[in-house]
């Protein structure tokens, strides 16, 4: 007697959690969007804006990482799925299979802006004035002997000892974890950047790829960096509990807390919203969206959410985008952008994905 | 003869190092509770002190008059004309008229960017309710933008605060409010009110506390009949048997099982194969149920056996059979063990944020949910993700937010004190 009752009770639950998903697959009255943490901050205040003043429902915006994001998007065509991924890097060429396999084949891709990573330390201290060599040579877990073309286990303790011209203070950099996208884009544009500059290791890179980017991407792990969470506000926090330390994060979290820190000058350059906008900051990573054609019409509202955030108003260089800290894309670049997205121009699969 | 003295004497000696060990291991449990409360005032501390701002928060009194010319109303009637006005621009000529217009592109965004955008939407709201309003004045207070929030906030008495995002011209102005007192905080109903939002003074726990509430009815309505109907079969039905053993054990172990795994079974599960759809309360509810089940059944399990068997017996010797036995005599007398450890699973149901993760309920969602089916998220995913937000202002926001969570299960376990103190029986 009494297990039947728990049977039905069981199968109540599962009915109920059927009986929910079908009304909801049967159609979606408000925008599903995904994707990248870094673009997050910038997508919710255009969805925000957009719920406000159309009356539509206000969109749904999950913070799941560009990689994750990519893997809902790319999944099926159908409102089960994902209509807008947002990507704080391109689309891999693996991803663009990927969405190729899954059926969704017209994806739009919108470039929305820049982001710049800054290195910054606790304002009690001097500002640290580096090249993207230095932090290659004090960051790297191998990094070339002074002595040839060889590389050695990274032996630099200060980061004097990385470059005379620096402070005698020991090289602790508080920074990501490799599941970031920050943490791949400093890779990429800091590290990578620095480690160019020694041309046999440029050479490396036409013979053996994989070696090149094990060489320029690898971050030491003997305690000179630490990885201290996905929370730029923690790092923050650190920084000014200990001043001799730097700490990576968006530059959108240094404008908010000038007070207490400051960023270092990468090749001279101070991060600003203005050297970065101009690429004179060497640092800085682009931010896009990409869009599936085939739901457009049948979601409603995802034109308009396309127009509000093409929208001058919104990224334009005095946008309200700018505000929240992404620094806008120069003129030209929006207006072809902005045409693609009027246009719903779809991505060919000739496009140089990596 | 002199051996018991010789005893005694040694006791003697002994006695008082003795005494000392049992002091000393005396104050080895205080200090343990010492630390463990000085662990706890710090962090109440340290929540209080930076949370307690975001119960507050800057308003700005303005004298706005509904000019028809600016809004572009030609006809109050019509509903397009009035959703299409501009009201930012109305707040403006407001600060313009106060604080003396200004000339140049970047002193009037300056200008604007004292108020938050919530001003036009509240302006638009007062004048679809009183379409009288259309070409008079009134003064209100309106909410401030949250860069002027923190700059008011953190001012000392010498008028010293954190500039980092105000302009020297927008102090300037700061300064000349404050001295006709046109400058304020007011209760913070915006918080409680509302949604999440990016800009933090318009930001409010409102969706995230009608989530975790949606949620937690679903949590409890499966959970709770779910749990007594297993605890009372296996307390009152059950062989004694290896299959019921292996299931004690593995219900024992499941309450141990950290919850991020319940979070992948209903990925796995309930997403991927039942096509239940991500971020509804529904997922949140199932998934929570699957968590807190083995709590409940255990403790259902206890309050069961806490009944004596003379009233079972008793029960069975005028003639009453095992369903009505149970039914009338030991789920009564159990009901409320049963439901104080519900309370306790809730509280922690409540409290539980990463088998959501995983089910997508760490989403921005603005609309406050109204079933069970509309996306949603909780206040603990709220915390989470207020804590990683640029804007300074969150700060507190998400300090204030863990009071309101943690004064939620203060009461929820308090709930469950009071409840096991009434109506508990003892025989």
């Amino acid at each position: 007697m009494k297990s039947k009752s728990k049977l039905t009770t069981t199968s109540l639950a599962l009915s109920l959690a059927l009986a929910a998903s079908q009304s909801m697959a049967a159609g979606r009255d408000y925008i599903s969007i995904v994707g990248s943490s870094t673009v997050y901050p910038f997508a919710t205040v255009v969805a925000e804006r957009f719920g406000k003043t159309t009356g539509n429902p206000t969109p749904k915006v999950e913070s799941t990482g560009s990689g994750g994001g990519m893997k809902l998007f790319c999944s099926g065509v159908g409102t089960g799925h994902a209509d807008i991924t947002n990507a704080s890097r391109r689309m891999k060429k693996s991803e663009f299979e990927l969405c190729q396999s899954n059926g969704v084949t017209d994806v739009v891709e919108v470039l929305i802006g820049f982001d710049g990573i800054v290195l910054a330390n606790s304002n009690k201290t001097q500002v640290m004035d580096l090249s993207r060599k230095d932090i290659f040579l004090a960051l790297a877990k191998e990094v070339p002997a002074k002595d040839g073309e060889k590389l050695i286990p990274n032996p630099y303790k200060t980061w004097s000892d990385v470059n005379p011209a620096l402070p005698n203070t020991k090289i602790e950099v508080l920074g990501p974890p490799p599941t970031s996208g920050t943490r791949d884009a400093f890779a990429e544009l800091a590290l990578e950047g620095g480690c160019k500059k020694f041309d046999w290791i440029k050479a490396m890179k036409k013979k053996d790829k994989k070696a090149y980017k094990a060489v320029c991407h690898t971050i030491r792990e003997d305690g000179a960096y630490v990885e201290a969470g996905e929370n730029d506000n923690l790092i923050v926090q650190k920084l000014n509990a200990n001043p001799e330390a730097l700490g990576v994060f968006g530059f959108s979290f240094l404008d908010q807390n000038s007070d207490k820190v400051q960023g270092s000058k990468i090749e001279g350059v101070e991060p600003t919203f203005d050297s970065i906008a101009d690429k004179s900051y060497p640092v800085s990573r682009p931010l896009y969206f990409y869009v599936k054609k085939a739901h457009v019409g049948v979601v409603p509202g995802i034109d308009g959410y396309l127009a509000e955030f093409t929208s001058e108003k919104a990224w334009g260089s005095d946008g309200y985008l700018a505000e929240k800290g992404m620094i806008p894309l120069p003129d030209e670049t929006r207006a072809k952008f902005g045409a693609n997205v009027k246009n719903l121009t779809a991505m060919t699969g000739e496009e140089a994905l990596k | 003869m002199t051996e018991p003295n010789n005893n005694t004497a040694i006791i003697q000696r002994s006695l008082a190092r003795r005494y000392r060990a049992e002091k000393r291991f005396r104050l080895y449990g205080l200090l343990g509770i010492a630390f463990g409360l000085l662990c706890v005032v710090t962090l109440f501390y340290d929540i209080v002190s930076k949370g307690h701002g975001a119960f507050r928060q800057t308003y700005v009194k303005l004298e706005i008059n509904y000019d028809a010319e600016l809004l572009g109303i030609g006809d109050i009637s019509d509903a397009r004309q009035l959703a299409a006005a501009d009201y930012p621009a109305l707040v403006t000529q407001a600060l313009s008229q106060r604080l003396g217009s200004v000339s140049g592109r970047k002193a009037r965004r300056e200008l604007k960017r004292l108020m938050s955008d919530s001003a036009g939407y509240e302006l638009q709201s007062r004048l679809k309710a009183r379409p009288a309003l259309l070409g008079a004045s009134e003064s209100l207070w309106l909410l401030a933008d949250d860069d002027i929030d923190t700059y008011y906030k953190s001012l000392d008495a010498s008028g010293q605060g954190f500039t980092g995002r105000v302009t020297e011209r927008q102090q300037a102005w700061i300064k000349d409010l404050i001295a006709t007192d046109d400058i304020r905080l007011q209760f913070n109903w915006v918080f409680f009110r509302n949604g999440d939002s990016r800009e933090p003074e318009q930001a409010g726990i409102g969706g995230a506390a009608m989530g975790s509430l949606l949620t937690l009815l679903i949590t409890f309505f499966l959970s709770f009949p779910i749990g007594v109907a297993a605890a009372v079969y296996l307390e009152e039905f059950a062989p004694k048997n290896r299959w019921t053993d292996f299931i004690e054990v593995n219900i024992n172990n499941l309450a141990a099982v950290p919850s991020i795994i319940f979070g992948l079974l209903g990925l796995a599960i309930l997403i991927n194969f039942f096509h239940v759809p991500r971020s509804v309360p529904v997922i949140g509810g199932l998934v929570l149920t699957l968590m807190t089940l083995p709590t409940i059944i255990i403790s259902s399990r206890a309050a069961i056996k806490s009944v004596p068997p003379s009233i079972r017996e008793a029960a069975i010797g005028i003639g009453a059979s095992p369903m009505q036995v149970v039914l009338q005599h030991v789920l009564p007398l159990a009901m409320p063990g049963m439901l104080t450890g519900s309370i306790i699973g809730m509280a922690q149901a409540l409290g539980e944020t990463a088998p959501l993760l995983m089910i997508g309920m760490v989403a921005f969602i603005v609309d406050i949910p109204q079933g069970f089916t509309d996306p949603a998220t909780v206040l603990p995913v709220q915390i989470f993700l207020w804590s990683d937000s640029p804007e300074r202002a969150f700060v507190e926001k998400t300090s204030a937010a863990i009071m309101v969570l943690l004064t939620f299960l203060i009461s929820m376990n308090a709930l469950a004190v009071a409840m096991r103190r009434r109506l508990e029986r003892r025989w």
